[in-house]
């Protein structure tokens, strides 16, 4: 048998178009005859539109002319409420909402077409805090502003806080945040004379667009097809917006008879596409004598925009992951969405996650001082283990290791030695140093039954030529997925890296293997992957073609020959539950996830005092996350994770004014350079999952996790300041530290 | 203002090119050239994804009138393998040691990493962290790309 390539650092599957520029973005691509569209947008946060005005002095007849007068019944982009609507009609619900859809041959002139109409509003009462969401003087939205609410409930907390021995509140906030891919979000639609729409686009989940497309033009899924071009980046910020993008650039085409370009330029990327929910967590929390957990009573809240959007399960992952990775006989986490008119918030990497734990790890540090503990005792002292149950009721089946992983993140940072070294150091220099960490873990996979419910299939095919194709909607947005996919077939038929194609998401040419979220990719996608390819080895074995060993030339003849005599060969694989892995969404109890990936993470840091600046020197991050399927690969993951976490900590202000972004370029939105980061060093422990491809577990979104906190209990190590917001920017600081 | 013919030597290959004389150089290369492999990130200067050489040194395409680029030797991220067929050893680095991942910043942050060795041919960690602090990658963490810039020196 052959080495195994699952583990190794094979070269990306496309690297070499992404090195030499050839690789297709979506504005890589003209069509003959294609217009260039522009979205003309609501100035206020709520109100009526009273007129839409073309100034005078444009030859608007050269243009294509979209209003909500244009849309199909029922106006609306399908998702899990289809709330919202494709273009503004009467009502507007927050600033930016797309209100006029406009196209023209020129680029200059359709920009110059934009600014040229006027949306008169009659303003009414808007909301733009969580605060005032929940007081809901002002409805703007359902009946109470209230999208979603969830209640875990375990033994009884109310008994449990009276009667320990202390108990620690705490509230915690953490802002909005921006995916700012690089790439810039953008569709190309072409219409055919049927009415059937054709969409190009920068897009992480093609089946979302087919399905927005289909409910809006009531077409029959056939006449939708939907084509990922290579993705600049997505985040979660091109997993439910595309859909948008897609329905108006298709309005346009299907209007102008021509296709039409429809990209954003970055400040209205910025300020009208989704971000991360801005969040506010309640801590009261109990401990016995012996510092263990008795009860733990958490609010959690999160500011939804809008429209429900992804709202429901954004809260739902943020819930699940309030409790973080500890064991507490009395728990109640309460989770709401509310609904305010800021642009809706939507899918960020994380996906609530990032929020509650921001919120739990900060408060855990809190807990350790009030009860005399250190952090680290406070916490070995809770860890879940396997065995026990989480809040809602999951056991531990697997092992886990935190206690395993504490001891190394903690030897592997030099923590004790630089809490000793610091303390005697700090009290005579201006700039201060702290350490600090956070333990935390992520749900790999949709949470509760959403796999049940997406039920997704990947297809496997050989080829004429004797190579294997994997059809797959999972789309490469950077993270991966070619080479991940192309390894599990190579090691799971016994063949060569370079022997494996994967067909460009297209709705026409794959089957629905669901959305490319949720860190879902390589552990659930990956899964399919290896069990369609293990049945295509079987159909050629089972036809006498081929018998085990085989060599990878034995493999490709064999294919050949079948596909001579027999015609096309394709397996497929659907998703099943691992065994005994159950959700009951009315009791909302069970199996949150399939599996969790474990990690501590631990941050060093510089605080000015002058400047009040914060800069991170080291970081240290440590994870189980099952089979390791490419060292490079998962080290980038987590590399480009924290460093995105690192910008939600210290300097990713979105800067809101009457429910409009203010910050919307890259010039004061600041994200991390190259400059402003610290070494990022990444170590894996490898517990292989018994239903992951090769072992594998998702990790994608698990690195956005951990860095706040441990960087704000960092700071109040270095100069005692009770951070509990984030991005703790100098202004911050230096009002924690002046009212302290 | 009506059409001017500029001259830009791209790549080696002279084109002249009848363009409007504020357009950018970004969009001259990308739709009179298609040259798509230059990317427009934010269109302010800020992240470089656009960025090209210009007589030898770092612009980025976006901010530059293609009347200030008139007569300029322009090396795009499609002008940098020494022949068809190969790569340049900075592109060979960023594929092996996952310099790469989305793509979109990856041909300009090749060509501030050209332009980086070229300047400083044992660059420190700060020469490397200078030499790219004007291209912005969202996906990386640039860890892996400050490996990729040191390996591909040696």
């Amino acid at each position: 048998m052959r080495a195994s390539i699952v583990g190794t650092a094979v070269p990306r599957k496309e690297g070499p178009s992404k090195v030499t520029g050839a690789a297709q973005y979506v504005d890589d691509l003209t069509l003959p005859g294609m217009l260039h569209g522009v979205t003309v947008r609501s100035p206020a946060a709520r109100g009526r539109i009273r007129n839409i005005r073309f100034a005078d002095g444009l030859p608007w007849q050269e243009f294509t002319i979209v209003t909500a007068r244009d849309v199909p019944s029922p106006n609306r982009i399908a998702l899990i409420l289809n709330d919202q609507p494709c273009l503004a009609d009467d009502l507007v619900n927050h600033a930016e909402e797309p209100v006029v859809l406009l196209a023209h041959p020129d680029k200059h002139m359709v920009e110059l077409g934009r600014r040229s109409v006027t949306i008169e509003i009659d303003p009414l009462p808007s909301v733009h805090t969580i605060d005032d969401a929940l007081l809901a003087r002002t409805v703007v939205w359902g009946t109470d502003n209230l999208i979603k609410s969830y209640l875990v409930s375990r033994g009884d907390v109310d008994a449990a806080l009276r009667s320990a021995h202390l108990v620690v509140e705490g509230e915690y906030e953490t802002g909005a945040q921006e995916q700012l891919y690089i790439e810039p979000q953008g569709i190309i639609a072409q219409a055919g004379p049927d009415g059937a729409v054709t969409v190009w686009g920068s897009l992480q989940c093609p089946y979302y667009v087919h399905k927005a497309l289909t409910s809006l033009f009531g077409l029959p899924a056939e006449r939708v097809r939907v084509v990922q071009m290579e993705t600049g980046g997505g985040f979660g910020g091109k997993e439910e917006y595309p859909s948008h993008i897609a329905a108006h650039a298709a309005l346009l085409a299907r209007k102008a008879g021509r296709p039409v370009k429809l990209i954003y330029d970055r400040a209205e990327d910025m300020v009208a596409t989704t971000k991360r929910h801005p969040s506010r967590t309640r801590h009261r929390t109990g401990l016995d004598r012996d510092g263990k957990l008795v009860a733990m009573d958490i609010d959690f809240v999160i500011d939804g925009g809008a429209y429900c959007t992804l709202s429901p399960v954004v809260l739902s992952r943020g819930t699940l992951h309030a409790a973080g990775p500890y064991f507490c006989p009395h728990v109640r986490i309460r989770g709401r969405a509310v609904a305010t008119n800021t642009p809706p918030h939507g899918a960020f990497r994380g996906f609530g996650a990032p929020q509650s734990l921001f919120a739990l790890e900060r408060h855990m540090d809190v807990v350790a001082r009030q009860a005399g503990l250190l952090p680290h005792e406070l916490r070995r002292r809770n860890f879940i283990v396997q065995g026990q149950t989480s809040a809602v009721g999951q056991v531990m089946r697997d092992p886990v290791e935190m206690d395993l992983l504490l001891d190394r993140a903690l030897a592997l940072s030099d923590y004790h030695a630089k809490v000793a070294r610091f303390q005697k150091e700090n009290a005579g220099h201006r700039v201060k140093k702290g350490i600090g960490f956070a333990t935390f873990m992520h749900g790999a996979g949709f949470t509760g039954s959403g796999e049940d419910l997406l039920a997704s299939v990947v297809e496997v095919e050989a080829t004429a030529a004797g190579r294997v194709r994997v059809l797959a909607a999972s789309t490469e947005i950077g993270q991966g997925t070619n080479t991940v996919f192309s390894q599990i077939i190579a090691d799971a038929l016994q063949i060569g890296y370079e022997d494996v194609d994967i067909a460009q998401p297209d709705t026409a040419a794959v089957p629905n293997s669901g959305p490319t979220v949720a860190s879902r990719t390589a552990m659930v996608v990956g899964r399919l992957v290896e069990r369609a390819a293990l049945s295509l080895k079987k159909v050629i074995v089972d036809a006498g073609l081929l018998r085990e060993p085989y060599t990878p030339a034995e493999f490709s003849d064999a294919c050949r020959k079948y596909i001579s005599t027999r015609g096309p060969l394709r397996t497929s694989a659907r998703y099943e539950p691992p065994p005994g892995v159950r959700w009951d969404d009315e009791k909302y109890q069970g199996d949150a996830y399939g599996a969790y990936a474990w990690a501590v993470y631990v941050a060093e840091v510089s605080v000015d005092t002058t400047t009040f600046e914060t800069r991170v020197n080291d970081f240290v991050a440590i994870q189980e996350i099952g089979k390791v399927l490419h060292p490079v690969l998962a080290a980038g993951q987590i590399e480009g994770g924290v460093a995105q976490a690192i910008g939600f900590a210290l300097y990713e202000d979105v800067v809101w004014r009457d429910g409009r972004m203010a910050n919307g370029q890259m010039t004061n939105y600041i994200m991390p350079t190259s400059m402003d980061l610290p070494p990022i060093r990444v170590f894996f422990e490898e517990r292989p999952y018994a239903h992951g491809p090769f072992g594998a577990k998702g990790i994608g979104e698990l690195p956005l996790d951990g860095a706040a906190p441990a960087i704000a209990n960092a700071i109040e190590q270095a100069v005692g300041a009770r951070v509990t917001r984030v991005p703790i920017t100098p202004e911050v600081l230096m009002e924690v530290l002046e009212r302290t | 203002m009506s059409a001017v013919s500029v001259r830009l030597i791209v790549n080696g290959r002279e084109s002249t090119v009848q363009v409007h004389p504020m357009a950018r150089l970004l969009d001259v290369l990308r739709q009179d050239l298609h040259l798509t492999g230059t990317k427009e990130g934010c269109g302010e200067g800020e992240c470089g994804a656009c960025t090209v050489l210009v007589n030898g040194e770092l612009a980025n395409s976006c901010l530059m009138p293609v009347l200030q680029a008139d007569g300029a030797r322009i090396t795009t991220i499609e002008g940098l393998a020494p022949r068809a067929g190969e790569l340049h050893a900075v592109q060979k680095a960023f594929i092996e040691h996952g310099g790469a991942q989305c793509g979109i910043c990856t041909p300009g942050m090749i060509l501030a990493a050209v332009s980086l060795l070229e300047r400083h041919p044992n660059p420190t960690n700060e020469d490397i962290r200078n030499g790219l602090a004007g291209n912005l990658c969202r996906c990386t963490g640039y860890m892996r790309i400050f490996e990729a810039v040191v390996k591909a020196r040696t």
